[in-house]
């Protein structure tokens, strides 16, 4: 009962914030509502008994994918009236991909049943003291050992791609170098001068390399 | 009587009564956490400290929240009003919800959960967004600044503070924070997994924004960092917000590495004593090196604080859980094997 009741109100509020995600003005708010859906969509999650993705849901896309996503959206600089411009020139566009997208949701779903795989499974409970968390383990691990692996390399890929896209000699940054800085000596950075009156110091030849 | 705590009403009286017997006396502690710091900090750097307002200025956090409560909110024009008020209360309410897994006593917790520590970890990780909602929504240049510092900062001494996770539950076998103290029966976590708990207790400083890692805040180049804008009590919720975050983390570092309630001297006289009490003693333990560490480290720089995050924290925490895996398998530790 209760649950029923709790179940109606987070999946009304995911809906709403999903379509506020889309509709709303300001990129940042999208992001939040984004963000209110996620976590509504990971209590569903809990509501359906499954805590172990409920919550990795929460730490991986709203504590870490999230975070970056509001990190990049704050720092662009949007012109919100050049974003408005041309809306009814586009407007039959974008409705056309709005309805070949749905027509193609429409077929995907209409074809839609379980899989008998799925259907017998249903026919055994799950065990009552065995945690979903360990369940999941011992699938993947064994039964799904293979796709597990690939997806991570797959996700490794990505990494390494995106890190070689973006990644550039920044010559003009100052770096420190702990290793250098420790081993350096007194004898390779220190002397003493004699300054002279009026005639100020000279730095000698072998040390202007290491002073800076 | 007992009956009627299982009907629905009487499980809800029982949580809500659970609930304050837990938040009283956290914002009691949080209260005398400043007050605590204060001091502290007067004795290691030689002065007094509050000693005014009552007895051994004992009363002094009650007098700054009047005070607090007394003043003018100001909100900046320009600030987006509705985030501008809401980023001080999800940080503070994301610090106070956390404590509802956390187990104070053996089965002491508002809720026993499953995956405990997972829920502590995400509601952790959520709490960046309190600063950088509050540094975007002031519209202001210098707490933007200090949001972002502070986003990247989280983001990056999570993932070392998760791999640590992970190695402490490689040895319990269980995310059940009830058993992950039970599983230190024998021997505490911070013994065998020394390093992981020290780069715990580091990530947990930088987690809360603590100095040495205060660029958040940054006083002395960004002003207040993402708080500038804030006044009153929007501004006491934010202090709240942090010292509540302290002692969560000390709390976390308690349960996975400090044994939780567990005596540290496992015979007669010592284990009657009330587990609560070790709890509440070693988390002290643990506020005061928060409160040590802050008058006597100097902040570091930003680019240092992100070296030690990505090139000391993650690979030593790497290797080192892929070495207690290692370990655990060969000798046959591994628990439920």
């Amino acid at each position: 009962m209760i649950a029923n009741i709790v179940f109606d109100i987070v999946a009304l509020i995911l809906l709403v914030s999903a379509v506020m995600v889309v509709t709303s003005r300001n990129p940042v708010h999208a992001v939040l509502f984004l963000i209110v859906a996620f976590l509504n969509a990971a209590v569903l999650f809990l509501l359906a008994g499954a805590e172990f993705l409920a919550f990795i849901l929460a730490i991986v896309y709203v504590g870490a994918v999230a975070v970056l996503f509001m990190f990049v959206v704050m720092m662009l600089d949007v012109d919100f009236s050049a974003l408005r411009q041309g809306f009814q020139r586009y407007a039959p566009i974008g409705a056309l991909v709005a309805l070949a997208l749905f027509g193609e949701l429409a077929l995907v779903f209409a074809a839609f049943q379980l899989s008998p795989g799925a259907a017998a499974s249903r026919l055994y409970p799950a065990p009552q003291h065995v945690t979903n968390t360990v369940a999941l383990g011992e699938l993947i691990y064994t039964h799904y050992l293979v796709l597990f692996q690939l997806s991570g390399i797959i996700l490794l890929v990505a990494m390494i791609g995106a890190i070689v896209l973006t990644h550039r000699e920044r010559k003009r940054a100052k770096r420190q170098d702990l290793l250098a800085q420790h081993a350096r000596t007194p004898a390779q950075t220190l002397s003493m001068v004699r300054a002279g009156l009026g005639q100020g110091a000279e730095i000698p030849d072998e040390k202007k390399e290491t002073i800076r | 009587m007992n009956a009627f705590f299982e009907t629905n009403i009487g499980i809800l009286i029982l949580t809500v009564l659970e609930s304050l017997a837990l938040i009283v006396p956290l914002l009691i502690g949080v209260a005398y956490l400043t007050y605590a710091e204060r001091r502290v900090m007067g004795a290691i750097q030689l002065r007094k400290g509050p000693n005014m307002v009552g007895p051994f200025g004992l009363m002094q956090p009650f007098a700054d929240a009047l005070k607090m409560l007394m003043k003018e909110t100001i909100i900046p024009t320009g600030a987006d009003r509705i985030l501008f008020v809401l980023a001080p209360m999800i940080t503070f309410g994301l610090a106070v919800v956390a404590w509802a897994v956390i187990p104070v006593n053996n089965h002491w917790a508002i809720a026993n959960i499953n995956v405990g520590i997972l829920y502590l970890f995400a509601v952790s990780s959520l709490g960046v967004y309190g600063i950088i909602i509050a540094g975007w929504a002031s519209n202001s240049k210098y707490a933007f600044f200090g949001a972002l510092r502070s986003a990247a900062q989280m983001v990056s001494y999570e993932v070392s503070m998760g791999f640590v996770i992970v190695t402490v539950l490689l040895c319990v076998g269980s995310l059940n924070l009830n058993d992950i103290v039970l599983a230190q029966r024998h021997i505490w976590f911070a013994i065998p997994l020394f390093p992981l708990f020290i780069i715990f207790f580091i990530s947990g400083l930088a987690e809360t924004n603590r100095a040495p890692f205060d660029l958040a805040e940054g006083e002395s180049e960004i002003v207040a960092g993402f708080f500038v804008e804030y006044s009153a009590m929007s501004f006491a919720l934010f202090f709240l917000g942090e010292y509540a975050n302290m002692i969560l983390i000390s709390a976390m570092t308690t349960t996975l590495f400090l044994g939780g309630w567990l005596s540290p001297i496992p015979f007669a006289p010592f284990t009657m004593v009330p587990g609560v009490l070790w709890f509440l003693l070693k988390v002290m333990i643990c506020l005061f090196v928060f409160i040590w560490v802050r008058a006597t480290l100097p902040r570091l720089r930003y680019d240092q604080l992100m070296a030690l995050g990505w090139k000391v924290f993650l690979p030593i925490t790497l290797v080192y859980l892929v070495l207690v895996a290692g370990v655990m398998e060969y000798c046959g530790w591994l628990p439920h094997a």
